[in-house]
């Protein structure tokens, strides 16, 4: 895992403020998350892609997850000049990035992870 | 950083992850939160807690950011209630439509703690600039009202009193503004129990109700002691002893007080501060100023405090003029003043004596463009003997203890008549007799003029006969000064006799000076004209009283009054 995926910095401010609350906002977002993707996958209306994608850049971006939120900033802005296929394609890769930043989601919610 | 007081802070954000970390944020810095997932809630929370600050999520489900906005705008009213709008929006065309919907700042994602308190504490501080803003806003418009009911009763109140008087007399004249009251003139008329007229035009320093407050105390003095019977030198005396006592020492009045006395047909004048006023002789075209010659009331210490007063004589149709320096000061848009020159010309332009005033106005608009609220006139003539209507005094006793068999004498010498005037008291001793009151006038016209002759021409030897032109009317008011000043021995005695008879009584009135009497016999022999210019007063006398005698050569007047029933 990279820092090209996730800003650690991001995680550590995160873990700051919210204390004991860490591990709570780290499901939160998990679920959230999950829900989103089901969500992208169901859509075939641009602008509700546009929109879905919006909000799940907005908390992708709060919790470091910075590729994520890049792949959504693309979904939201280009989702109604992109072929169907472009759009599986794109959310396929969000799919495959979120895959990819949950275990460190995951591992983060243990104490022992913690410096 | 500083400490703030906590708030109750409103975030409205469909994502549960960015609400849960935005609350912790918000909550760890000290404030209240309640929390929204879309702006159906976000505007139900808010109508029914009323929070300080909202962060609003500009896209969320059911309700949008931008409509949830504008209806907790419209429910705020005038209060400021921020709203920070929480978004990733780039496009400047969303960004403004935040803006147009009521956000007031904007927060980007992902959030940043400190730039989050930053707006937080800056929106607080607009929020409560805003809230004081309205606070005094409606604490001045309290107050303005008050000011304004505070000045319509006072109005009202003193519109009252000043109405006491006599101001719609035939004989009397005048213009002021609605509210001159507010700008510290006064104007009042009263008559004398004599049938005399007393006419006070007054300025206060200072505008608005510091100058109104002394006007009550003043308006009650005059009224007082003209019904009782004092002269002018014994109300200003008051007036200015009184105004001493409760004004503080920057508040003063300006005042012309004037005794109309249409049996002799003169004019006492006594000026402190005022502008000149002007006596119009119509025979003449003569406009003789009455100038201030002394310090305005309120000034000076009892000790201080100069009563002289000058006399001139009226004949009909002359009038005097008095005015306020609201019409002299009025100044144009280039601070010059109006001035007594102006006025003067108004004068000799006049052709119809009658529209003075509205020339003068006319003149301060020519001169000005707009209207003053401090402007007063007044113009006073000689009333015929005839339309004199003192007003009747009001009583309060009962009638029960009415005294009906006494006798009285009084002996005033040299140094008591210098200075004191009985006058009044002689006259509110007879009207403790219940059957005297209705012939008030008459019997304080013939005391008066009893004890004026017995001063004047018993003790004094002033010659009436000088008062026949206007020169010997000044000469004889002056010598009457001056021999008053040098008086060291005489006397004047007042006898006072009321018997019961039948069913009503009788008072006799004699009075004896230690004068050197007059030919009593060619008097006498003179017809009862009425008419007083000289002549000492005795066809008065005998007009009004009865039984009237002379005897010891003149140096004892004797006179009569009597009653039926008792009133």
């Amino acid at each position: 895992m990279t820092d090209t995926h996730i800003d650690r910095e991001a995680l550590r401010v995160l873990r700051d403020v919210m204390e004991e609350g860490y591990p709570e906002l780290l499901d939160t977002f998990l679920t959230d998350s999950e829900s989103r993707l089901v969500d992208l996958r169901k859509a075939v209306d641009a602008k509700v892609l546009s929109e879905v994608a919006h909000s799940f850049k907005g908390s992708a971006s709060n919790m470091g997850a910075v590729r994520l939120a890049a792949l959504c900033q693309e979904l939201e802005s280009e989702a109604k000049n992109k072929s169907p296929a472009e759009i599986v394609k794109l959310v396929a890769q969000i799919s495959g990035e979120f895959a990819e930043v949950r275990p460190v989601y995951e591992s983060e919610k243990h104490p022992a992870h913690t410096h | 950083m500083q400490a703030q007081e906590p708030l109750t802070i409103l975030i409205a954000e469909d994502s549960a992850a960015d609400r849960l970390l935005l609350s912790t944020i918000v909550r760890r810095q000290g404030h209240n939160v309640l929390t929204a997932a879309n702006g159906a809630e976000a505007v139900d929370l808010f109508r029914r807690q009323q929070p300080d600050l909202v962060l609003m999520d500009a896209m969320m489900p059911v309700m949008d950011g931008f409509e949830a906005a504008r209806q907790i705008k419209a429910l705020a009213g005038e209060t400021l209630v921020p709203i920070i709008f929480l978004t990733s929006l780039t496009e400047s065309e969303a960004l403004a439509r935040c803006l147009e919907a009521g956000g007031d700042d904007f927060l980007a994602k992902p959030y940043n703690q400190v730039i989050l308190a930053a707006k937080i504490k800056a929106m607080d501080r607009l929020r409560r600039l805003q809230a004081t803003v309205l606070q005094q806003r409606d604490l001045i418009a309290k107050h303005h009202d008050y000011l304004l009911n505070e000045q319509r009763v006072a109005k009202a109140v003193f519109d009252k009193v000043a109405h006491s008087g006599c101001l719609s007399a035939p004989n009397i004249r005048y213009l002021q503004s609605p509210y001159a009251l507010f700008n510290g003139d006064l104007l009042l008329a009263a008559y004398t129990p004599a049938g005399d007229m007393h006419v006070l035009l007054g300025d206060f320093t200072g505008h608005g109700l510091p100058a109104a407050v002394g006007a009550m105390p003043l308006a009650e003095v005059f009224y007082g002691m003209t019904a009782k019977g004092y002269g002018l030198a014994e109300t200003l005396r008051e007036m200015n002893a009184k105004l001493k006592r409760i004004l503080p020492v920057d508040m003063f009045c300006c005042a012309t007080l004037l005794c109309l006395s249409f049996q002799r047909r003169s004019v006492e004048v006594w000026n402190g501060g005022m502008p000149d006023g002007y006596l119009h002789r119509i025979v003449t075209g003569e406009r003789v100023p009455l100038a201030a010659r002394h310090l305005p009331l309120g000034v000076l210490s009892a000790q201080a405090f100069d009563d002289r007063t000058e006399v001139h004589p009226m004949a009909a149709g002359d009038r005097v003029f008095l005015l306020s320096d609201g019409v002299i000061d009025t100044s144009d848009a280039s601070d010059q003043l109006f001035g007594v020159e102006r006025l003067q010309q108004v004068f000799a332009a006049n052709r119809e004596p009658d529209r003075l005033f509205e020339d003068i106005e006319q003149a301060l608009r020519d001169f000005r463009g707009e209207a003053r609220d401090d402007v007063s006139m007044v113009e006073v003539s000689l009333l015929e003997p005839a339309q004199v209507k003192p007003s009747a005094p009001v009583y309060s006793d009962s009638g029960q203890s009415c005294p009906l068999d006494w006798s009285v004498s009084f002996e005033f010498r040299g140094a008591t008549l210098k200075r004191f005037n009985p006058l009044p008291y002689l006259l509110q001793l007879l009207l403790e007799v219940h059957g005297l009151r209705a012939q008030s006038g008459a019997l304080y016209s013939v005391l008066a003029e009893l004890y004026s002759n017995a001063l004047e021409h018993g003790v004094l030897g002033l010659d009436s006969s000088l008062k026949r032109d206007a020169a010997g009317f000044a000469r004889y008011y002056q010598q009457r000064n001056d021999r008053l000043e040098a008086l060291q021995d005489g006397f004047v005695r007042v006898h006072l006799q009321v018997q019961p008879q039948g069913e009503g009584g009788r008072l006799v009135i004699r009075v004896e000076d230690s004068g050197k009497g007059f030919d009593v016999a060619r008097v006498m022999e003179r017809p009862l004209d009425g008419i007083r210019l000289s002549g000492r007063g005795v066809s008065l006398v005998r007009q009004l009283g009865h039984n009237a005698s002379w005897s010891d050569e003149g140096r004892s007047a004797c006179v009569e009054f009597s009653w039926e029933v008792e009133a």
